[in-house]
């Protein structure tokens, strides 16, 4: 299985940005697109390298007012780093 | 045709490629580029170019690659980088390496190009040069450090056919060791000038079934290290492939004069009249114009594709190789073993198993002598482009 990073970042391979025509979030890469759904695009966006894991949840908890997203998120950061998103 | 004005269904472009120019410093004999190239030297402008990027970004584009011919020949292709990235596409320089001096690459980090994808022709000099016909090798190989240097996401591009197919553990090599991020080997579609070539250009299978070994071989060695993509050439497969994902669908190519493909060797296909983005608005032609109509979705295909119950898978195949194949663009692409023309697939890839040595006739390298003189032969015999050598 993946190992996720302390300090998970999002690869230089990638520019996540807001697409207007399409009302949502997107990771570009060479030749190629995917659409993010909400959560995924709020993960991504505090995947800077600076934050660990554990500050990425304290604040989607926060931002969300709800409890136990880490294994969410942790199971959301692993296959973001399989599919060499983040690193 | 009639299609309907307003057609919620269809979904916008997302890739627009723009072919700055047919202009190329390179010869090589599988260039996709049309035939008859040299006798059409229109380019848009600038500001053409900025109207049609913007244009295309409304509509949902989200993906711009520079193409050509060679990009770098534009000397505003700088200006078009940052247009383009201004307006928040994710920008893509397609090129040979060639012109791509310091100055330019820095200029066009400052700028945002997001990604660069160079083209080698072998992992040896000899037949780097042999096939471009020119001495380049050293050169490119010196753009790839540059490449690396200003740390650009990095995609090498080799075309493989029966010349390199043999090289491909050394072309994996070379990747590696210039640090790309993706290695795409893409075997040869014989559209354009690989048409023509297609008789020295065709590998044995057997050198195919090697290569796609040392190709997995490499993968399990490498790891995550460098993403190797291997495209299978048509001729060898039973089911074609959905061609730019079904025509009309994701893919916007303007040629150089202004033309809007909705792939890029549609050109090839005789009846369709392609319109310019100089005179009528991207958003017409997208959703309105026959030519992006004509094959999008199902409606207009045959038997065996019009029951098939793969039909939604690929789309048909290729329209410009169930014409160049069958004569009849609307027909099933012939690699698919369904049509009753895959027989003529066969009988390539079983000629080119046969023969030892490819030196029956010389090999046709692109330029413009060679261009003009392959339109004449076509203007005289009533055709564009077609299988028929000159």
């Amino acid at each position: 299985m993946h190992t996720i990073s302390d300090h998970p970042a999002l690869s230089r391979l990638f520019r996540m940005q807001w697409e207007e025509a399409q009302g949502l979030y997107v990771l570009l890469y060479p030749e190629g697109m995917v659409k993010l759904s909400q959560s995924a695009a709020e993960i991504l966006k505090r995947c800077d390298g600076r934050r660990t894991v554990s500050t990425i949840v304290d604040e989607l908890e926060q931002a969300f007012q709800c409890g136990g997203l880490r294994g969410d998120i942790e199971a959301f950061l692993r296959v973001a780093g399989e599919r060499g998103w983040v690193m | 045709m009639n299609a309907p004005t307003f057609m919620p269904s269809i979904a916008p472009p997302l890739w627009l490629l723009a072919e700055l120019t047919y202009r190329c410093p390179l010869h090589c004999p599988f260039c996709y580029n049309p035939v008859g190239y040299a006798n059409d030297r229109t380019e848009l402008t600038t500001e053409q170019w900025f109207d049609v990027m913007r244009q295309a970004r409304q509509l949902g584009a989200a993906q711009l690659g520079f193409s050509g011919g060679e990009p770098l020949l534009r000397d505003d292709l700088e200006e078009l980088v940052g247009e383009g990235r201004r307006l928040g596409f994710y920008t893509n320089l397609i090129t040979s390496g060639i012109g791509l001096t310091e100055t330019r690459l820095a200029r066009m980090k400052e700028l945002g190009l997001d990604h660069i994808q160079l083209s080698f022709q072998d992992s040896t000099r000899e037949m780097n040069d042999f096939l471009s016909s020119t001495k380049t090798f050293d050169l490119k190989a010196r753009v790839a450090r540059l490449i690396r240097q200003y740390d650009y996401p990095m995609v090498l591009n080799v075309v493989l056919h029966r010349f390199n197919l043999d090289h491909v553990e050394r072309i994996i090599d070379m990747a590696l060791e210039m640090g790309v991020d993706y290695l795409e080997l893409a075997n040869t579609q014989y559209y354009g000038w690989a048409l023509i070539n297609r008789a020295q250009l065709m590998p044995t299978q057997a050198q195919l079934v090697r290569a796609e070994s040392v190709v997995n071989a490499c993968r399990a060695r490498i790891g995550n290290r460098m993403r190797i993509l291997f495209v299978v050439p048509d001729y060898f497969e039973q089911r074609p492939k959905a061609c730019m994902n079904g025509w009309g669908s994701v893919f916007l190519g303007i040629a150089p004069d202004g033309a809007a493909l909705p792939c890029h060797t549609a050109r090839s296909l005789p009846g369709l009249t392609f319109p310019n983005v100089t005179e009528m608005p991207l958003k017409d032609i997208w959703y309105e114009s026959d030519a992006f109509n004509r094959f999008r979705g199902f409606g207009w295909m045959k038997e065996p594709c019009r029951s098939c119950d793969e039909k939604a898978i690929d789309m048909g195949g290729c329209r410009c190789q169930a014409y160049l194949l069958t004569q009849d663009p609307a027909n099933a692409d012939p690699v698919c073993d369904k049509s009753p023309h895959h027989e003529r697939v066969i009988e390539v890839v079983r000629a080119a198993s046969a023969r030892q040595e490819p030196q029956e006739q010389p090999i046709v390298f692109r330029n413009d002598a060679n261009s003009k003189r392959i339109a004449a032969l076509a203007r005289d015999n009533g055709s564009e482009e077609g299988e028929d050598k000159p």
